[in-house]
């Protein structure tokens, strides 16, 4: 796939980074806001397409591999089940960072109060490992489909000469 | 003829048993028990600390549940790369 032209290459360099930067606002104050992991990666791998299809593959390939992502997504996944089996002397997925002084551990007053960061214990965790995931699943299934339509323009390693 | 009837008399009963579970539905906005909803409102926010309530039922009650949309999406991206995969190898 060819870039697009000076014009839309120019805005894309001007405002992708906003759109990078409010969905790790949304991945970041997922305890706090509306939105959370699942959102806040989705904006963020909005982004990505954002960049393939305003610059071309051949940039991309040169800006990101796919094994980035691909660590990405397993390592975000493995980091949210070991949240949720880190509380398992009490049960499955127990908040045990919560009111606990240290990470993430601030204690919430009731009602409404202008919030803190650090606060919710896990949940912050398990947000950024999901937004981890998701940003790294949706930007894999992107470049798939983008070297499945454009099989002259591959992307990440070679996968030739095994099993023939 | 013999379709076209077993399909009337098919509509007819789902149509029914529709029309007769709608008249058990509690009136629009006005749910029939509130226990659940009042103990997230007064808890959530002590026990999860965190604001958002929304966000401590889907991670912190729920978060099974989420794991599951979590390993929904990894399957997904591992489908979509065994559909997408180079050809020519076999």
């Amino acid at each position: 796939m060819n870039p697009l032209s000076v014009v839309a290459r120019t805005v894309c360099n001007l405002f992708a980074w906003f759109l990078a930067v409010f969905g790790i606002y949304v991945i970041i104050h997922g305890h706090l806001t509306p939105g959370g992991g699942f959102q806040g990666g989705a904006v963020v791998a909005t982004f990505m397409a954002f960049l393939l299809v305003a610059h071309g593959g051949k940039k991309m390939q040169s800006w990101v591999k796919k094994d980035i992502f691909t660590l990405m997504e397993c390592g975000g996944l493995t980091l949210f089940i070991t949240a949720g089996l880190l509380g398992m002397s009490n049960t499955f997925f127990f908040n045990f960072l919560a009111k606990a002084g240290g990470l993430f551990g601030s204690v919430v007053p009731m009602g409404p109060n202008p919030g803190a960061l650090n606060t919710s214990g896990t949940i912050a965790l398990m947000n950024l490992s999901v937004g981890l995931e998701v940003v790294g699943g949706l930007s894999m299934i992107l470049l798939y489909m983008f070297s499945g339509a454009h099989p002259e323009e591959s992307f990440g390693r070679e996968e030739a000469g095994h099993d023939r | 003829m013999k379709a076209r009837i077993f399909f009337l008399i098919s509509i007819l009963l789902v149509g029914g048993l529709l029309w007769t579970g709608l008249q058990a539905v509690h009136p629009f906005g006005i749910p029939g028990e509130t226990p659940m909803d009042d103990y997230f409102i007064a808890n959530a926010q002590g026990e999860a600390a965190a604001n958002n309530v929304v966000t401590s039922i889907v991670f912190d009650y729920r978060g099974f549940d989420t794991l599951g949309e979590g390993a929904v999406l990894f399957t997904a991206v591992i489908s979509v790369a065994a559909l997408f995969r180079k050809r020519g190898h076999n």
